[in-house]
């Protein structure tokens, strides 16, 4: 844990909006909010903004952003983090939105696994289709060992000295960790399901010699069970295609198949949920729970298309409840960015007009 | 024209198919639970189905991306495809695809 997020356990960090995912969507509402005057926390599990544009599909093309013939998923997340810079939203990356808790003033707590803890009147959900996770080998029982001797993630490499490691996939994940525990580890075995992998050419090559030394072993195969017991793998097993399972003697399985989008810990927050998608009320896309808002692919209404143009749309009417809400005080004005000084204050911009 | 499609508690279901839509459209649009979390755009491989090995030879090839994107789904064979990325035409009326794990 770092010194920043000890610090923030014990002082809350305070703002107007936290905003539970930092995919396109969310990354728009900052720019809704902040005409609004509402200031912004953003919160995401991966370690970079953009979610599924960064994670699934950065180099892939979009057509149908409006004004935008053709750009890709880092494009699009590079465009909005550039259109939002006036308005210095805190980004708290890598980590996951764990509890919403209402303060005994009112407010909405919310803390993070790492331990990050944010206090606002308002609440937006952008999560998207939930919480990127790694994917989980379909092999029965293989739960009683993670954290034990299965892991999808390297915290501390010391916990692997001198043992024997099955490190399975075939990107970079994989190929990384093969190379950098080959020198601590007692022995490592690389199984991927075919001959051929998708990483930095250099860790190919550098992985090939270590295979051609004898330094690591490289089996072509898919794992289909482990034995063991009480968290300890003892083997795991190996099949090639059409063959009876082999075992294989070793210590930790590190599984690398990429990730997977699941709700996680939105379904606890005691906001009401419909096939795992939350319900808005289409004028404010507000949930059941007042000033706690879902916006983008979360939710679901009559008639909803899950488009990153729909949340842009839905973040615009989100924007507006939430002034009314952080600004009781005050009267809500509807302005265009084209003609008002107000806003062309806001966004910087005002000596260019 | 149909397709038929296994799912992972072994039953069969038939579904209507329509020319031009992918296999996964077919098995979502037919009420099946299939992940698909990219939406067909072949940057997930949670659409990942066998293919009755009978109805190999009227499928095109795979093309390398599609090969790469399998590396991230499991218990991948010879039969393995991903499911957004074959195209229903009228030859593939009958076609048998059987879900995977990690797809549904």
């Amino acid at each position: 844990m770092t010194e920043t997020t000890l610090v923030s356990i014990q002082c809350p960090l305070t703002t107007d909006a936290i905003i539970i995912g930092a995919g396109p969507v969310g990354l728009f509402s900052v720019f809704e909010l902040g005409l609004n005057d509402v200031k912004c926390h953003l919160i995401d599990i991966l370690d970079r903004p953009g979610g599924q544009c960064s994670e699934l599909y950065p180099e892939k093309p979009i057509y149908d952003i409006p004004a935008i013939p053709v750009c890709t998923g880092t494009e699009l997340t590079e465009r909005l983090l550039e259109q939002i810079k006036p308005f210095k939203p805190t980004f708290h990356l890598g980590q996951m939105a764990e509890s919403l808790v209402k303060t005994p003033e009112g407010k909405w707590r919310v803390t993070t696994d790492r331990g990050t803890v944010l206090e606002a009147p308002i609440v937006v959900v952008a999560a998207g289709g939930g919480s990127f996770v790694p994917k989980r080998p379909p092999i029965k029982g293989i739960e009683a060992y993670e954290g034990t001797s299965v892991f999808y993630s390297v915290r501390k490499m010391e916990q692997f000295r001198d043992k024997k490691i099955v490190i399975s996939g075939g990107g970079d994940s994989a190929l990384d960790w093969a190379i950098n525990l080959q020198p601590i580890a007692k022995h490592i075995t690389l199984v991927h399901r075919r001959d051929e992998f998708r990483a930095a050419p250099d860790s190919v090559l550098k992985m090939r010699s270590l295979v051609a030394e004898g330094k690591m072993d490289l089996k072509i195969a898919n794992i289909t069970g482990i034995q063991g017991a009480e968290g300890r793998i003892e083997n795991i097993l190996l099949q090639t295609e059409n063959n009876i399972p082999q075992p294989l003697a070793c210590d930790h399985l590190l599984a690398f198949y990429g990730l997977t989008m699941k709700l996680g810990p939105v379904a606890q927050f005691g906001i009401n949920l419909h096939e795992n998608l939350i319900p808005v009320d289409t004028a404010t896309f507000e949930t059941n729970v007042p000033t706690v808002f879902a916006i983008g692919d979360i939710n679901t209404y009559p008639g909803k298309m899950k488009l990153i143009l729909s949340g842009f749309h839905e973040a615009a009417l989100m924007a507006k409840k939430v002034f009314a809400y952080v600004h009781p005080d005050r009267r809500y004005r509807f302005q265009y960015t084209t003609s008002s000084s107000d806003l062309q204050g806001k966004l910087g911009v005002v000596d260019a007009a | 024209m149909r397709i038929y499609c296994t799912d992972m508690d072994g039953k069969e279901h038939e579904l209507m198919a329509t020319e031009e839509w992918s296999i996964m459209e077919i098995i979502r649009e037919g009420g099946i639970p299939i992940l698909a979390q990219c939406g067909g755009s072949c940057a997930c491989a949670t659409c990942h189905v066998y293919v009755d090995p009978s109805w190999k030879a009227k499928l095109h090839e795979p093309n390398e991306e599609e090969v790469g994107m399998l590396d991230g789904a499991f218990d991948v064979n010879q039969d393995s495809r991903l499911a957004c990325q074959i195209i229903f035409t009228k030859e593939l009326d009958g076609l048998k695809v059987k879900l995977a794990a990690g797809s549904v």
